[in-house]
């Protein structure tokens, strides 16, 4: 329980700093956002009333405090485009939020059993196959294998269409069925970085004496490698998957242009496009919590199946 | 060099070999292309257009009747030099940053480790498409910024290896015969971290060529005459249904660009257990 309730509170320093990062950065980055917003046929005079009225000629700290307050209560501040930030987000957040959980859970369901198979490939042609074909995946970046499951399911077998993206207000299943090709394509580099991490670690722990004696005492291979080995080799694999979620979160932004899917991705392109920066930073912040979220949530996890872990780092 | 030389004289390393020569082809391939492509690759045809792959034209060509071969040759040589572009500066700045973290510690090395760790938050093609909207788009703008994301990642690795050899015994003897800081930096320590860092080059490779294929996926790095892989397949996606091939040319020479770099890097880990000291 101490645990947990420091490692909530690096959670939240964490993402104070993460937060305190971005709003410097878009501070030094995107400009005078009255100069931005009224053109550049502005009197000085009229930019000084904006700049006052937005509260940007106060002193930068207090601009960020009152920033992360908004931020926290929902406030994310308005779009160039007009409306709050917060309602162009919620209506996008769902997809990726949806996409990226199915990709991970997809990864984690595939990624275990698999790696956990290609353990008993010890060493010789099975081994050698299993590495190259595990590198061949790893080297399909999500992009081309969503084009290709495009051509394949879309336009040959036209098991859904795509560009047709149905919502989850409208139908909760025909989303799912849509997202499953997108997560798919994330997906097949992910488990297969995953198994090969899987595979070097109960591989290295397989050498270790306690192994060694356990099959001593009589135990058969798989027991040791279930009972023993495997709840060994699990904290490495789990910091590998919430740093996994980065990369789940990275990769989706690029997917969902290519299954013009309304999600997160598709919002920050256009507000980069059009250079309304208070999306790009909230949309960025977002992100960066979800990273931070995934990591301080694996570290909880391995602190369930390895309670030697007290200290603050794992 | 132990790592490489290693790597090289064993001959049952066919990771190795295989991805040199998947590696190497591309590469001639693509030097091949800067000087010379068999057509135009911005000619139009108007008698040319969507022919499947032929022997006069490997690739086939697009509904305007152009070469995809030519296209991907050029394409290839954009997304190389970016990604070659991208790990020097990385490899170089973050080998640099965390050698000398590494090596002397402190406050300056705990300060830099927690900015590096609040770094890694933001994914790093986050955080290049944000730069790059300020830096404006283009191919030089891209691998400047990417090489700037990708610095952390290195500094990191190299950081690990040298504090982790800052107080072994051959470190502490070059010490005492009086060799300069630099010098056990780079003659002593260096050549025993390359089996390390040398397989992150090639793994900071393949991200690159990734990252960068991903941007100009996006219509984020460069304009119609510097249109790289990327760039391409985002093209060839609007003629998936008729021309499907040049999505899976443009596509398939990322994809064996990646492999190839990633069995060299699965060949110099080979002998991964052999120095856990």
């Amino acid at each position: 329980m101490k645990y947990a309730v420091k490692k909530f509170l690096m959670l939240l320093l964490t993402m104070v700093a993460v937060s305190f990062l971005a709003f410097a950065a878009f501070q030094l980055v995107a400009g005078d956002p009255a100069t931005n917003l009224l053109g550049t046929e502005a009197t000085p005079e009229k930019v000084a009333t904006l700049r006052h009225e937005m509260g940007l000629d106060r002193p930068f700290l207090i601009q960020y405090g009152s920033w992360l307050v908004g931020f926290v209560t929902g406030d994310l501040g308005e779009s160039y485009s007009g409306g709050p930030v917060a309602d162009l987000l919620a209506a996008r957040l769902p997809v990726t939020l949806v996409l990226s959980l199915l990709t991970f859970a997809l990864t984690v369901l595939l990624a275990l059993p698999l790696g956990l198979r290609s353990v008993r490939y010890g060493s010789g042609v099975r081994s050698a196959v299993h590495t190259v074909v595990n590198q061949f995946l790893m080297a399909l970046p999500p992009f081309f294998t969503g084009i290709l499951l495009t051509w394949l399911f879309s336009i040959s077998l036209q098991w859904f269409r795509h560009g047709a993206y149905p919502g989850f207000a409208v139908s909760v299943g025909g989303s799912l069925w849509y997202l499953l090709f997108p997560a798919t394509a994330i997906a097949i580099p992910r488990i297969a970085q995953t198994v090969r991490m899987l595979r070097s670690t109960v591989l290295t722990e397989m050498d270790k004496d306690y192994v060694r004696t356990a099959i001593a005492r009589g135990n058969d291979r798989p027991g040791v490698l279930y009972r023993h080995v495997l709840k060994n080799s699990l904290v490495p694999v789990v910091t590998f998957l919430a740093q996994t979620m980065a990369e789940i979160v990275a990769a989706s932004i690029v997917v969902e242009q290519v299954f013009n899917l309304p999600g997160l991705g598709r919002l920050l392109l256009t507000s980069i496009g059009s250079r309304d920066y208070p999306t790009v930073q909230a949309i960025v912040v977002v992100l960066a919590f979800w990273v931070v979220l995934a990591n301080t949530v694996a570290d909880l996890v391995n602190r369930c199946i390895d309670p030697r872990l007290g200290g603050v780092r794992t | 060099m132990k790592t490489l030389k290693k790597a090289v004289l064993d001959h049952r390393n066919g990771c190795f070999l295989a991805g040199c020569i998947i590696t190497g082809v591309l590469l001639a391939l693509i030097l091949l292309g800067a000087v010379w492509t068999p057509y135009d690759p911005t000619a139009m045809s108007g008698s040319e257009k969507l022919m499947g792959p032929s022997l006069a034209h490997l690739f086939g060509t697009d509904n305007f009747g152009r070469d995809i071969f030519s296209r991907v040759l050029k394409g290839a040589g954009v997304t190389a030099l970016v990604a070659v572009g991208t790990v020097v500066i990385g490899a170089v700045c973050g080998t640099l940053i965390g050698a000398l973290t590494g090596y002397f510690g402190g406050a300056v090395d705990e300060l830099l480790m927690r900015f590096n760790d609040t770094i890694t938050a933001f994914p790093s093609i986050l955080l290049a498409l944000v730069c790059v909207t300020v830096f404006g788009s283009g191919k030089y703008q891209v691998l400047l910024v990417l090489g700037i994301v990708f610095i952390p990642s290195f500094a990191r690795i190299a950081r690990t290896a040298f504090s982790s050899l800052r107080d072994a015994n051959f470190v502490q003897s070059a010490r005492l015969m009086g060799a300069k800081p630099a010098r056990i930096l780079f003659v002593h320590i260096l050549p025993n971290t390359l089996h390390v860092l040398l397989p992150a080059v090639t793994i900071g490779f393949n991200n690159a060529v990734l990252a960068e294929a991903s941007m100009s996926f996006l219509g984020l790095c460069g304009q119609p005459p510097d249109a790289s892989l990327g760039a391409l397949l985002s093209e060839a996606q609007g003629m998936l249904a008729s021309a499907p091939w040049y999505a899976l040319c443009s596509g398939g020479v990322i994809v064996g660009l990646i492999f190839g770099v990633g069995l060299i890097g699965e060949g110099l880990q080979g002998g991964k257990g052999e120095r856990n000291a």
